[in-house]
């Protein structure tokens, strides 16, 4: 991928992770990784939003958090799931209060393993999710045009 | 060299005691370091204490079957946290609690997860 | 008296990386209280004790919290080490005391960036963390990993550090610890930072006590409670006191933070000097019968392991007693009369950790 039409910007929100991706994702945004030079932002409002970045397993009482954020981004929105318990449930699967991987709730586009994922692993996922958000749109277009 | 081991105190008062022995410890300037309970074929409930470094323990004892225990939020309001945990995880009944969230302290899957026989989650 | 409202605050808000969620009753812009209810990361591990063996717990113990993950490691092998029995190599505490000290160093320079971004200091925000950056390399150099360390084992740790490496670090840690000082100026005498945490979220000495406050929040607060100071690992070996500030608020609780860099510097300088010869673990043999309660303190206060073993592999029960949760209390306390517009840096003074509270 040479260049992005537009300026996607990312939401984040950690379901029961263990803080590991988290400071991995926010450390994406600093001096070192920088992912703002692709022009990519970190915002708080899911209604900005068009990446959605999840960490950690889904268990009872977030559920509805992140339905709630996913059904408020408006589309074409690609979500991808970051670190190995947002992938599988990872170490903590065999939990009593864990569903599992973010799949259980919403549907991931991008799934980026790793414990804890490593900033070079995040933003080769984000940019593969951005491949995702291309097409997405694309195809809204074509179905925007022949309705 | 010697492996550390932290001297610790431990004493196992009665249920109907534990307020008042709360209440001076409270008065002796001690602080509330945690409560933490283990069931088995009785609950054990742990209440640890702190002052200059010496951690004291005190515990109280508890039948398997209705455990209820009065709420130390009298003498220490920071137990509030600790005795919704004892309520929602091991489905002890505490009365008299200051904050009392009613079992939505936390939001689980399975009920009193802790207690000695814990229902089969729902799957 | 003014209407009151109430506004919810989290679970998913900008200056929070983590989940927690607050009920704050308003009359205008005045907090008259705030109920906090969590569980929004509960997954209940200390379950996973019937599934996995008591050295497998190990791992389980360094996933609790990312970002005091090696000191949660350790604090787990001490507990069973104090059940067992275990006699830990001299050279495996000091390297304890090393990586534990980098730990804090990576966490408390992560507080500040965090706690810039929470009133809008975004430069400062994203300089504690390239300052961090250079921290973390050495972290990856000596241990593998960059937030989860994996070295901590029962008996000793996993990896040694060569002569060569202890030098390079140490040279490596003085240029970090020269950049720290440039940011931690900015903390202690910019006119703005003041005037968003001075006199802030106040928390009296005896409202620290009875209301069981615990690291930088009660050290804030003017009372020297550390438990390093009970002497594990090699912290009985150096000479050191802990940090202890008197302003009782926002401002106090972040010049904590800044000594303390300075502090866990000087001890890992004490440590390398220090550092005897020898082997970095034992064999562990047998299972643990017996319960403990091992205390440690970590980058956001003490942290309390209890394990009790019956004998067999796996543990009857194992339950951590993190810090933040012991600081929900205070925060609430700290909460009630400030205003709306603070809210959030207040929350962030007390460094909540959140997934180590729900665990």
């Amino acid at each position: 991928m040479s260049f992005f039409k537009k300026s996607p910007w990312v939401i984040h929100y950690d379901g029961s992770s263990c803080n590991g991706c988290d400071i991995e994702v926010l450390a994406c945004l600093t001096p070192l990784y920088d992912i703002e030079r692709f022009g990519i932002i970190n915002t708080g409002n899911p209604k900005h939003a068009d990446v959605f970045l999840i960490t950690g397993t889904i268990n009872e009482q977030n559920l509805e958090v992140v339905r709630n954020i996913y059904n408020q981004m408006p589309d074409p929105k690609v979500v991808a799931a970051i670190g190995i318990c947002a992938t599988s449930g990872g170490i903590f699967r065999e939990c009593y209060n864990v569903k599992g991987g973010v799949d259980t709730a919403i549907p991931v586009d991008i799934y980026i393993p790793g414990c804890a994922v490593r900033p070079e692993a995040i933003i080769d996922g984000v940019v593969a999710a951005l491949g995702v958000l291309e097409k997405k749109a694309a195809a809204l277009k074509t179905m925007k045009a022949s309705a | 060299m010697m492996v550390h081991v932290e001297e610790q105190s431990l004493v196992v008062v009665d249920k109907g005691q534990i307020v008042d022995k709360a209440t001076q410890m409270s008065k002796e300037g001690f602080r509330l370091v945690q409560i933490s309970c283990l069931a088995k074929d009785s609950y054990e409930v742990t209440y640890s204490f702190d002052k200059n470094y010496a951690c004291a323990h005190v515990r109280v004892v508890l039948p398997k079957d209705n455990p209820e225990l009065p709420s130390i939020t009298g003498a220490y309001f920071a137990a509030f946290t600790y005795e919704n945990e004892l309520q929602d995880l091991f489905g002890i009944k505490v009365s008299g609690l200051a904050l009392d969230f009613k079992g939505k302290f936390y939001k689980l899957s399975v009920k009193t997860p802790f207690a000695p026989q814990p229902q089969q989650p729902a799957q | 008296m003014a209407t009151r409202t109430i506004v919810p605050f989290g679970p998913q808000h900008p200056v929070l990386p983590e989940p927690i969620h607050l009920d704050l009753v308003l009359e205008d812009e005045k907090v008259i209280s705030a109920i906090p209810s969590i569980g929004f990361i509960h997954r209940g591990l200390e379950k996973l004790v019937e599934k996995k063996d008591f050295l497998e717990m190990t791992y389980v113990a360094e996933r609790i919290c990312g970002i005091c993950s090696f000191i949660h490691g350790q604090s787990y092998c001490q507990a069973i080490e104090g059940v067992m029995k275990i006699d830990v190599p001299e050279r495996a505490l000091y390297l304890r005391t090393i990586w534990g000290e980098m730990s804090r160093i990576h966490s408390h320079l992560l507080w500040l960036g965090l706690f810039a971004d929470g009133f809008g200091f975004e430069s400062l925000f994203m300089h504690s963390w390239r300052v961090r950056e250079k921290l973390l390399d050495l972290i990856e150099e000596t241990t593998g990993g960059r937030v989860i360390f994996g070295t901590a084992k029962v008996g000793g740790v996993r990896r040694d550090m060569e002569s060569l490496t202890l030098k390079r670090v140490e040279d490596e840690l003085k240029i970090i610890e020269k950049m720290s000082h440039e940011l931690t100026d900015v903390f202690k005498k910019d006119s703005s930072v003041k005037r968003r945490t001075v006199g802030k979220g106040v928390l009296s000495k005896e409202d620290a006590i009875t209301l069981g406050a615990v690291g930088p929040t009660v050290r804030g607060s003017g009372i020297a409670s550390d438990m390093r100071k009970l002497g594990y690992a090699a912290y009985g070996k150096i000479s050191w006191e802990p940090v202890i500030e008197t302003g009782c608020d926002c401002y106090a609780r972040c010049m904590v933070r800044c000594r303390e860099l300075y502090q866990s510097f000087d001890m890992i300088y004490q440590a390398m000097a220090k550092i005897p010869d020898g082997p970095v673990d034992v064999k562990v043999t047998g299972n643990p019968n017996g319960e403990y309660f091992a205390r440690v303190e970590q980058p956001r206060g003490e942290v309390i392991y209890y394990v009790k073993g019956n004998n067999t592999k796996n543990l009857e029960r194992f339950r951590v007693r993190t810090p933040t949760f012991a600081n929900v209390p205070p925060l609430v306390k700290m909460l009630g009369g400030c205003e709306l517009a603070d809210v959030p840096v207040i929350v962030l003074t007390i460094d909540p950790c959140i997934s180590c509270t729900e665990r």
